[in-house]
């Protein structure tokens, strides 16, 4: 390409991650009067030209108010578009999962972009799981053919640990799973290990470009904007429009939360030590117990709750410690419970057992199937037979908890929590109202292993997807989505916006938040674009095929 | 494992069809049974057949057998453990002569070797490679159509 005046005047290069090779230096900001300066376009042959017209670069009231965009407008806003067919907003394991999909379908990555606020897929997944007390070494709660990195799930995680340690036991304990043995697990940085070798694999750092997505609106006439923010100092304009005709979203939960005892006592009394969620760090509470006995108090009987529980059974045990433990269920699952005996789930001392975070046969048989045909208050009523915390029934935990209650150092009850205060002498005390009365429950720390905030509404992107776009809410409340995962509501000509992940809970796929739930979903999307023509069908001949060059490491 | 009911009965038509024919073809000529080649073949290849037929009243059982799981699953080792009724079935039916097209049983030790074969070899097939060709097959009870 020539450059020279002209046409060209106009245009320059949005900086950021280039498709190929190494990130450029951003060229200086552009000023008013330096609209003409040209570029050599030979630097970089695979991007796209962008466009820069006048205005600030920033969106207007016109853009915020309006619902569906011109071009026209967002040139007036002189905000530079780029255009690319396909974009996946959250840059997590969905996003991760997705574009893998696509580019085993055949997609190549010019053609996909990640936008991400962060710098690998899984470093959300790493932070939450190391906070909530899971190490590098620890097993995680997915099943050994759930894998990320492999569309297939063979060989399972089981299968590749036994080959790599020379260990027949892997594959011994998941033959023998779950009547023998507790289900089989892989370890968290197998799982990590794993997908930064398929990120590799197929150039996912090509497609990624950091950043934070503002909105999604409808274009006229068909496809979509996506407003994006470049890291400061990166970009001529504070926002980008990727111009899309597909977008998915992939964004995941939008913060931690508290249960509303816990946020009042933190907030009134600018609290932020003695009362913690188990999602942020919190290693002062297990420091402070190292150093003198003190009383925990945890709230939740979920897998987060149980990861707690081990952390300080097992610093109790290392360390010689006299941590006491109150466990404050607020429902309280003393036994077998469910509807009838064909739906009826093992629990006990608190807590409702479970080996994954959902019945199995939501990922492929019977549950999936059945939910796949309801709406409205029935699909409602299908998720609430099979809701509520659960967690692993675990050997190890359950002996820990019996030691635990025979040396008068666990004591697990049922309660709800009306306030929280600080105590006298130091500590928080908990005024709990259970079946037994009511009690005030003295301790040095108080643990929320309750999980994360979960209402959509409080993402900028999907409230905005609500307000302008046509999205609506589930019949649990969260995003409704097709089956093949489209978000309803949102179709603009022959395009489509994708969600999937924690954010579409509630649909007519009850398993989304999970590692084969993300699998699924991009499966449905890869096979609508498909449909739609825009990329090939994963067969059985290119499936195969595909699947030899996962294992010889090949590129896709 | 998770079927529905449809899964079951497609896969497992398939998998003994395909993979056990292959298998079945293999193992005949190496199996102790007495007279020509020809007519060993037509036994093992009844057996199988009947394997399948059987089978789909076998899979009626199984998927009421699941309804008591709250998992809805199939672990792994139970497609291995009922190889026990299953083959034990079959042989009744063998010594009693209830097979059409078998008028004589088969050396004991022969059946063994060859449903040992074809089974194995078929849940082999079923618990890994079998997601290569089909991507969809787990996600839809064992469905091929």
């Amino acid at each position: 390409m020539a450059s020279g005046e002209g046409d060209w005047a106009d245009r320059t290069l949005v900086p950021g991650t280039w498709p190929e090779g190494e990130p450029k230096a951003a060229p200086a900001p552009v000023s008013e009067s330096d609209r003409t300066r040209v570029v050599d376009l030979t630097q970089a042959p695979d991007v796209q030209i962008v466009e820069l017209h006048r205005g600030g670069g920033d969106l207007t009231p016109e853009l915020l108010e309006t619902s569906v965009w011109t071009d026209a407008m967002l040139a007036a806003a002189g905000i530079p578009v780029i255009d690319v067919p396909f974009v996946t907003v959250g840059g997590g394991i969905g996003s991760f999962v997705t574009a893998d999909y696509l580019r085993i379908a055949g997609v190549p990555t010019s053609q996909i972009r990640v936008l991400s606020n962060i710098d690998f897929p899984w470093q959300t997944y790493e932070y939450l799981t190391r906070v909530s007390q899971i190490p590098d070494t620890a097993r995680i709660r997915s099943d050994s053919s759930s894998r990320p990195d492999n569309i297939w799930g063979f060989p399972s995680y089981a299968l590749t640990e036994a080959w790599r340690d020379k260990d027949l036991n892997n594959l011994l304990h998941v033959l023998i799973e779950p009547v023998f043995a507790d289900y089989w697990t892989p370890k968290r940085s197998t799982v990590f290990g794993s997908m930064a070798k398929e990120s590799r694999r197929i150039g996912f750092d090509q497609m990624l470009v950091k950043g934070v997505v503002r909105m999604v609106r409808r274009r006229f006439g068909g496809d979509y904007f996506v407003i994006f923010t470049p890291p400061e100092g990166t970009s001529a304009t504070k926002r980008v429009a990727y111009r899309a005709r597909f977008v998915h979203l992939a964004v995941g939960y939008p913060g931690l939360r508290y249960l509303p005892d816990l946020q009042e006592f933190r907030e009134k009394y600018t609290d932020y030590e003695h009362v913690v969620n188990a999602y942020e760090p919190h290693e002062h509470v297990y420091e402070t117990l190292k150093a003198r006995a003190g009383t925990v108090v945890l709230r939740g009987g979920g897998i987060v709750a149980s990861r707690v529980l081990q952390r300080l059974f097992d610093d109790r045990e290392q360390y010689k410690l006299p941590t006491n433990i109150v466990h404050i269920f607020r429902t309280y699952v003393d036994g077998a419970h469910g509807p009838n005996a064909w739906m009826r789930r093992k629990g006990g001392d608190g807590w409702a057992y479970q080996g994954f975070n959902y019945p199995k046969s939501v990922w492929g048989g019977q549950l999936k199937s059945q939910m796949r045909k309801l709406d409205g208050d029935e699909r409602a009523a299908l998720y609430k037979v099979m809701g509520g915390t659960n967690t692993p029934k675990r050997r190890r935990w359950q002996e820990q908890m019996r030691d635990g209650r025979r040396g008068g150092y666990y004591h697990d009850m049922q309660g709800i929590v009306q306030k929280v205060e600080p105590a006298p002498g130091g500590g928080v005390v908990s005024f709990v109202h259970g079946k037994n009365g009511d009690q005030e429950i003295r301790s040095d720390f108080i643990i929320d292993c309750t999980g994360l905030e979960a209402d959509i509404s409080q993402h900028r992107v999907l409230a905005d997807l609500m307000e302008h776009t046509g999205a609506y809410r589930n019949p649990l409340g969260r995003l409704e989505v097709e089956r093949h995962f489209e978000v309803k509501g949102t179709a603009n000509a022959n395009g489509a916006i994708y969600a999937s992940g924690a954010t579409t809970l509630g649909g007519y796929f009850p398993g989304v938040d999970t590692f084969l739930g993300l699998q699924i979903a991009a499966q449905e999307i890869a096979d609508d674009l498909a449909r739609r023509g825009w990329c090939k069908k994963i067969g059985p001949a290119r499936s195969t095929i595909q699947w030899l060059r996962w294992c010889f490491n090949r590129p896709v | 494992m998770v079927p529905t009911l449809t899964g079951r009965i497609q896969t497992r038509i398939f998998l003994l069809a395909t993979v056990g024919s292959v298998l079945t073809a293999l193992v005949t000529p190496v199996l102790p049974i007495s007279g020509p080649l020809g007519s060993a073949y037509k036994t093992t290849f009844i057996i199988l057949a009947a394997v399948i037929v059987v089978g789909i009243v076998w899979e009626l059982v199984y998927h009421l057998l699941m309804q008591w799981r709250w998992e809805k699953d199939w672990p792994s080792m139970f497609g291995l453990l009922t190889a026990l009724p299953e083959g034990a079935l079959i042989w009744a039916l063998l010594v009693a002569h209830a097979i059409p097209g078998l008028h004589t049983t088969p050396p004991f030790g022969a059946f063994l070797a060859d449903f040992a074969t074809v089974w194995v070899g078929v849940w082999l097939v079923a618990n890994g490679p079998m997601r290569v060709p089909f991507l969809r097959w787990r996600f839809r009870g064992g469905r091929l159509v």
